[in-house]
This record gives C-alpha cells, structure tokens and sequence, in this order.
C-alpha cells in the first residue's frame, strides 16, 4: 500500500507543529507523507493541487477563507482528496458534522482519534458538494474555477456579472470570463446580498450598475440595458425584472 | 426567610456624592412636591400658586440639605444602616429648621406650628426617599449576583480554551520551560474568572490579567497580534470592576486579529484626568468578516456591571474610525491602596 499523502492547513503554527508530532505518533500504525503545509485556505489549494494529496487536515475556523469554503473549492479539483475537518469549538460545525456523519476532530486532537479518522478518509470516504453547502449557508468570499488542474480562485467582489449558458455559468470580471459548473438559481440564492437577477439567464452585481439606458422598441414597448462600470457591453433587462431593478441605478 | 434574605446585600444608605443619587433624590422631592400641591388645589391657577409658594419653600432646604449630606457622605458611610438613616433623618431635619428662619424674614410667619409643620413635611418626604432607596436596594442586588453568574459563563470563550491548551500541547516536547509559564498564566486567567468578582479591584491587577491572557494569544498568533500600550501611572492604584478590561482585549483578538492574514494592532490607553479614568481601546475592523458567534455579550454584561457599580457616572461607547473598531469607557476615578 502507498503511503497516503497529506496535507495541513492551519493558520497557527502551533497547531500545526502540533499535528505534525501527532502525526509521527501514528506513523508505525499507517504510513504516511507529509505532501504540505498551508497557513490559509488560499495557499492550501495550490499546495493540496500540487501535491496531489489523499487526505487534508483542516481547521475551521481561519482568516480570509473558512475551513469550509475551502473544502468546497477542493471539490472542483478532479481527484479532490478526503477532507478531516478540525475544530477547538464551533457548536454550529460540530452538530452539522453530526447530522451528515461526516468524521471530524476536536482540538487538543488525540493520536488516537487521528489514525481512525486518517484510515476511515484513506478508504475513500469523499464529501459531497451538498452537504458542505448545507454546512455552511454563509456565502463564499470566492468563485473556484479548474483551470488545467489547478484551482482559481476569483474573488466574489471583482465578479461583474454571472450568466448562464447550456451547462455553464459565465463569471465576468473586467479583465476576463471564467466558467463554473453551477446552477444561477443556487447562486442567486447563496448570493442574494451582492447580485440582483436582470433576466431569466443573468445576476448583476449592484456595485457595478452605473445607470440604464432605453433601448430599441420592440413590440412597442420600451426595453432598458444596465450599464456596468468598466464594462463597455450594456445587458437587457428583461421586462418581467425591470420593476424591481429600476430603483437600483438610482443614488449612487 | 434567612435563606430568602441571604440574595440581597444587607440595606445601606446610598451614595451621596454619586450624580445619580443626587439627580435621583431631587427628581423624588419635587414630584411629591407636586403631588401635594395638586392635592391641595381645585384650579389650574390655584396649582401654579401653590408650586411657587412650595418651591420658595421646598428647594432652598432641598439644597442645603443635599450639600450637607455630600459634606458627611464619608461619616456616614461608616455607620451602620439605622444609626446612618438617623443621622440622614438629623441632617434633613436641622436643614429644614435653619432655613426657616430665613424665610419668616421673607414675609413667612415665624410661628411654631409653623415650624413643626415643615419639619413634620421634611421627614415624611425623607421617610418616603428612603424607603424608595431601601426597595431600589433590594431590586438591584440580586441582579448584582446574576450579572456574576451570567458572566461567568459568557466571558472566556471556549474557543480560546481550546486553542490555548493546544498551542501549549505543542510546546510540551520541544520547549518545556515555555508550556510551564503558559499553563501558569492559564492557572492564574481562569483563577480571577471563577472568583467572586462583586469588589472593585485595582486597575494594575486589571492590567497584569490581560498581559497573562495575552502572552497566552501570543503563543497561538505569534507575529499576527501586536499590542501597544499606553498606561498613565496615575491611573493604575484606581479601583474598577474586575474583568473590566479582559473581555474587550479578548473580543480585540477574536474580531480585529484572527479575522485577518496581516498582522494586526491592538491599541490599549488608559488614562486619569482628574478624577475620571479613561481607558480606550482599538483594534482592526473587518467589515465583511463578521464571526458567526460574534455577539455583544460581553460589551452588554461591561455597561451592566459598570452601571451597577456607578450609576450613570459611567459609560461605555462604541464606534468605528479610520478603519479601526474603537470601545471608550469612562468612570469615576476611586482611590485604592
């Protein structure tokens, strides 16, 4: 058997010093290598990816990006690894671990309890995008895009707008298109605070809308498209959308 | 009934020199004041005659007694409840009767029944604010208690005490010495939480807390948390509710340095003018990162104990500047040892 490869990702060294040691304490029992160490979730994608790591030791709670929004990123990756989350004390995580039996440790971690959580994930036990939604509710502060094997990551705040086509959503920021394997309507949901719908196939982000402008006659009714900041393309809205989106341009 | 008593703090006169005793007692006097006179008038212009007339009276001794109880406020304090509430009663009394001879030069008559007649007056008004005061005593000690309990468990957040005992797990084998000061300062963290903390303290032990509870951070942050302080000397004998302090360094951390990669400054100044102590504290504000227990427990259980302990001669603000979260508390400076 392989020595399974792992990864840490903790924003405190102690802790992570310390999950090396307990890691040692296992080692007669499961052979392992240590592919990594990551200090944020943002770092851990790139090492997890480069790695090609079976198993990642993840706290919860980290700066900039949650154990979980990170696990869900991971999940674009096409080999994504086990994920063990780890905790000192977050009530709300623990009892959602609890209901979707999903392993997880508590900190002070016992050697113990590692080796049966590492040889349950070592046997392929994989989460599903679901449930890690259901998890955290909380919207993601980042997009994940797979890009050639690896993850992007495109913050939430440079996106301009989202369209759907067939399969895809497009993300657009200034610079350039990504596309994401998700549904409008899961994102319209997750990210009610930030995009407003302009049409059945497309979310604006508010802080982008400059303005409207009347468009051509059709059927002789007037049509309207947002005008966007730093985007020269202006997108219709569509009438069923334009009440509610009318109010926005206004007062900035 | 013993054990039913044993809730409430033995009755004691209330503090004469606290503003809001002070604001308490005249807002008392003048609304029986205005009863009576409402009583005793069947017009509207009838009333406003007899208010003027009263409070021709009525303020002059309300003064003058006010200034002879915050002249004897210390003597006072160290008599026992009945024997302090007749020399309240004797104050009062003397008031009334030295300001009567004034008056009846005024145009007043100067007669005895006169006389007994404001003194009969004074010491109902005086019976009526202390027993306000007795049942004011009575409500608010028990809450005194309950602030103790529910702060007990809403101060040091299980998060920390985890984190902590992990970060000094970590140093177990590779540097003993160090995991032995942190255990100390944990020891000695958890010591002040769990005690009675009804009495003042003074302000250095405050400070000392919070390094421990710090040090401790420090260990599990390392470079990410920056603290700076600025202490005046003249403030540090200053008697303060405890854990007055250690709860908003501790709120410093979790809102303004775990949020964040960077590292982060935590500013502590602590100030005496006069007699007002200052202290001021800020720390980096992450707007779109708010934590999912993020509450205000500990800033409501600190305005609830100061208020306890100083009426409205204390107060907690909170605001955000310049990108920085900022608590100010003011109180009055108490000398202690």
């Amino acid at each position: 058997m392989n020595p399974i490869r792992i990864v840490i990702v903790d924003d405190e060294a102690p802790a992570r010093s310390r999950m090396r040691e307990l890691l040692e304490d296992c080692r007669d029992d499961l052979p392992y290598a240590l592919a990594g160490e990551a200090a944020n979730g943002v770092q851990g994608l790139q090492i997890v990816a480069a790695a090609d790591a079976d198993v990642v030791l993840v706290d919860i709670h980290m700066p900039e990006m949650s154990g979980i929004e990170f696990a869900r990123h991971l999940q674009v990756l096409e080999r994504p690894p086990a994920v063990i989350f780890v905790t000192a004390h977050d009530q709300y995580a623990v009892e959602a671990f609890e209901v979707n039996a999903m392993d997880y440790l508590t900190k002070p971690v016992r050697a113990v309890r590692l080796l049966t959580a590492l040889k349950k994930a070592a046997n392929g036990a994989r989460l599903s995008r679901g449930v890690l939604e259901s998890i955290d509710p909380a919207p993601r502060r980042h997009f994940s895009v797979a890009e050639r094997g690896r993850v992007t990551l495109v913050p939430v705040s440079e996106v301009i707008y989202l369209r759907a086509e067939l399969k895809y959503v497009t993300l657009r920021t200034r610079e350039r298109e990504h596309l994401v394997e998700e549904s409008l309507t899961q994102l319209e949901h997750e990210f009610a605070g930030v995009f407003t719908r302009i049409h059945r196939n497309c979310l604006v982000a508010r802080r982008f809308i400059r303005g409207f402008e009347r468009g051509e006659e059709t059927e002789g009714e007037v049509g309207w498209s947002v005008v966007l900041e730093g985007l020269e393309e202006k997108l219709p809205v569509s009438r069923r959308q334009w009440p509610q989106v009318k109010s926005l341009g206004s007062g900035k | 009934m013993q054990s039913i008593r044993q809730n409430y703090l033995p009755d004691a006169l209330p503090d004469f020199r606290n503003l809001g005793v002070i604001s308490r007692i005249l807002l008392w006097v003048n609304a029986l004041a205005l009863l009576f006179a409402l009583a005793r008038s069947r017009e509207i212009g009838e009333f406003v005659a007899k208010v003027t007339g009263i409070a021709g009276s009525l303020e002059p001794v309300l003064l003058l007694a006010l200034v002879a109880l915050y002249a004897a406020s210390s003597m006072l304090e160290r008599l026992a409840y009945p024997q302090g509430l007749a020399a309240v009663f004797a104050i009062v009394l003397a008031a009334t009767a030295a300001v009567f001879p004034t008056q009846s030069l005024l145009g007043g008559s100067a007669e005895l029944r006169e006389l007994m007649w404001s003194l009969g007056c004074a010491a109902f008004i005086t019976a009526v604010v202390a027993w306000y005061f007795h049942l004011r005593n009575r409500a608010f000690s028990p809450a005194i208690s309950e602030a103790r309990l529910q702060a007990l468990q809403a101060r040091i957040r299980p998060h920390f005490l985890f984190n902590s005992l992990n970060a000094v797990l970590s140093l177990i084998r590779k540097d003993p010495k160090r995991a032995e000061g942190a255990l100390e300062d944990l020891a000695e963290l958890f010591r002040t939480v769990m005690a009675d903390n009804r009495e003042l303290i003074a302000l250095r032990d405050e400070i000392s807390l919070c390094r421990q509870y710090l040090n401790l951070e420090q260990l599990r942050l390392g470079d990410r948390l920056r603290v700076e302080w600025q202490l005046d000397p003249a403030a540090e004998p200053g008697l303060v509710p405890p854990m007055v302090l250690q709860p908003l360094v501790e709120n410093a951390v979790y809102h303004g340095i775990e949020p964040g990669i960077e590292p982060g400054l935590i500013e502590v100044r602590i100030e005496r003018r006069n007699d007002r102590l200052w202290l001021q504290l800020t720390n980096p504000y992450h707007p779109d990162y708010q934590h999912r227990q993020g509450n205000h427990m500990a800033l409501a259980n600190i305005r609830e104990r100061l208020q306890l302990h100083f009426d409205v001669e204390a107060s907690l603000n909170t605001r955000i500047a310049n990108g920085r979260y900022e608590i100010g508390i003011a109180m009055p400076y108490r000398a202690g040892s």
